[in-house]
């Protein structure tokens, strides 16, 4: 893998490399080959002016047909591609236009104060800046085109940041007397939760519970000799079976990692573990955050065991899901 | 002389031919599980033997643990075992620290005899995954969705507070089902009604498969994530556009 990684870069030394050294000597031989570039030259090449106008066009349209993408087909791949092969058509129109098309010139400028009458010459240059460009019409509505192109582009991702969550933080699926089941819908049967296991789990049910930020939660059994939870929750959790929230109250990722411990005197206590910024969270008191950026606690879903020995739901979450940014309205969950 | 030469050269190949043999026996290392059969009575005598020389300070008398320096066995039985002594994890120097992956410490004959003295309280019994019986598709699924949070989507290990998670690029098939039906030190227990022998085949035949995978699409970087391809990416982008900036731009005279 070293290996590659020292070719390419031998590779672009070379080719940078190969630049450098192909700039022709200073002196008479470069005069020679080359017009003085202190010398205004005047673009007046028509079949760049074409090749600018096409470039920007194009562009403009790719970047534009980012910005539709975004809207009606989000794919990752694809959305990569147009913005990355518009920005770099624009980019090659403007170097074909920067050595093609407008006029060129070396200007030097003198040490000392610039005077009013200098002033006026350089308005009149930049007056004169379109001399020789015999489409100005066509360059300047490809422009157009292009800027627009990349307005779109630009404007269309702020969408991304609305439209605002509303309550649905606080209005969960979960209700007394609902089922729990697995992600491929099978209901969870208390007796097949081991201690020390882990199960992701969604309401019953429910069809719109894979785009509901409430609906998950992650359900743990441990030893119920050790549950340490507050009074008001002795009742929630049969046989050690705990259930909470899977949104972790920072920053709203899924609580993915659990850790239970062989021996828990030479490691460490059974935590549920947030795996983007390790927030842990002690699940035999409640999961209270033990450790990491989180301050709100995960919120715990009571649970109860029905007369088929399935896992249902005994109330709703004993809290707002997901960090506090996301609209939490309950006053008890702010600490 | 030449007669020497060519003999030492005989020598060498042997030694060469054994080595490649050793070493793809090792790559497919695949111990037979320890026999059930009425030697099982002598095999547990002599574990005993070795436990009370090797295990029974921390492990304590009959696997009923010593509080503060290590478990009860009772219930890992085989299975917690074979996972710790094969995976060299045990024996342990410092009983707080982290059982970590090493080369057995034990030879094949002394760890059978200690999994059949420490099988015989009971316990779990040292179960087994078949990888060829695994579809690796259905394995990377179920892996994602059970191990990854942990071991990270390619295997290759990470932390969770309070651990390092190992790699499992080295692992068995028969100790990815230990590992699973144990979970050893912090990792969370996959009994049969979590995980059960199909999917664990899956997920063995996954996790042999990171040890060698296709990297279709190039370049895999270690297949340790998006940042340092974030970072390959941002680094060779801006050599080349600084290539770029340089072809374009003209040095006044």
């Amino acid at each position: 893998m070293r290996a590659r990684v020292i070719a390419v870069l031998a590779v672009i030394a070379g080719v940078v490399r190969g630049l450098v050294r192909r700039e022709p000597p200073p002196g008479l031989a470069r005069a020679e080959r080359e017009p003085d570039p202190r010398k205004r030259q005047v673009g007046a090449d028509p079949r760049a002016e074409v090749a600018v106008a096409a470039l920007l066009v194009l562009g403009g349209a790719l970047a534009f047909a980012f910005a539709v993408l975004i809207a009606a087909y989000p794919q990752t791949q694809l959305l990569g591609a147009t913005l990355a092969a518009g920005l770099a058509c624009i980019g090659a129109a403007l170097a074909l236009a920067s050595s093609r098309v407008v006029p060129r010139e070396v200007d030097v400028e003198q040490r000392h104060p610039v005077a009013e009458e200098v002033d006026e010459e350089l308005t009149q240059e930049v007056r004169e800046g379109g001399a020789g460009i015999s489409r100005r019409r066509l360059l300047a509505g490809a422009a157009g085109v292009a800027g627009a192109g990349i307005a779109g582009a630009f404007v269309m991702p702020l969408t991304a940041l609305g439209p605002s969550l509303g309550d649905a933080p606080n209005d969960s699926p979960w209700r007394r007397g609902r089922r729990l089941v697995d992600p491929e819908g099978r209901p969870l049967r208390a007796a097949d939760i081991g201690i020390g296991s882990m199960q992701n789990a969604l309401p019953a049910n429910d069809p719109s519970a894979l785009e509901d930020l409430a609906a998950p939660i992650v359900v743990v059994r441990v030893d119920p000799r050790t549950l340490d939870l507050p009074p008001d929750r002795r009742t929630w959790a049969p046989n050690g079976i705990l259930a909470f929230s899977q949104i972790c109250t920072h920053a709203a990722c899924a609580v993915t990692l659990f850790r239970y411990p062989v021996d828990e005197e030479t490691s460490k206590p059974p935590g549920l573990v947030c795996p983007c910024h390790y927030s842990t969270f002690d699940v035999r008191r409640g999961a209270v955050p033990v450790f990491g950026p989180a301050v709100r606690p995960l919120p715990q879903l009571p649970l109860a065991i029905d007369g088929e020995g399935f896992l249902v739901a005994n109330g709703p979450l004993s809290g707002s899901v997901g960090p506090s940014y996301l609209n939490v309205k309950r006053a008890k969950d702010v600490k | 002389m030449r007669r020497r030469a060519r003999r030492a050269a005989f020598a060498l190949a042997v030694v060469c031919a054994g080595l490649a043999v050793w070493s793809a026996a090792a790559g497919g290392r695949q111990q037979p599980p320890p026999a059930r059969t009425p030697s099982d009575a002598a095999l547990a005598r002599r574990g005993r033997d070795l436990y009370a020389g090797t295990c029974a300070t921390c492990h304590g008398e009959n696997l009923r643990g010593v509080p503060g320096r290590g478990p009860a066995l009772l219930r890992g039985g085989a299975a917690a075992a074979d996972f710790y002594l094969s995976t060299g994890r045990m024996p342990i120097a410092d009983p707080t620290d982290e059982p970590s992956r090493a080369e057995p410490q034990m030879s094949g004959a002394d760890i059978a005899a200690l999994v059949a003295y420490v099988g015989s309280f009971g316990g779990l019994p040292v179960p087994s995954a078949d990888p060829a019986r695994g579809n690796v598709a259905r394995g990377k699924e179920t892996f994602t969705e059970s191990c990854a949070g942990c071991h990270q989507v390619m295997a290759r290990g990470g932390i969770v507070t309070g651990a390092f998670v190992p790699a499992l690029q080295d692992v068995t098939a028969r100790q990815v089902a230990e590992a699973a039906r144990v979970g050893p030190y912090l990792m969370p227990v996959f009994d049969a009604g979590r995980l059960p022998q199909r999917d664990l085949d899956d997920v063995a035949a996954y996790v042999r498969y990171t040890a060698h995978p296709d990297d279709r699409g190039g370049w895999g970087i270690g297949n340790i994530g998006p940042v340092p391809e974030g970072m390959v990416t941002w680094l060779l982008a801006a050599v080349a556009l600084l290539g770029i900036v340089r072809a374009l731009g003209e040095r006044a005279p």
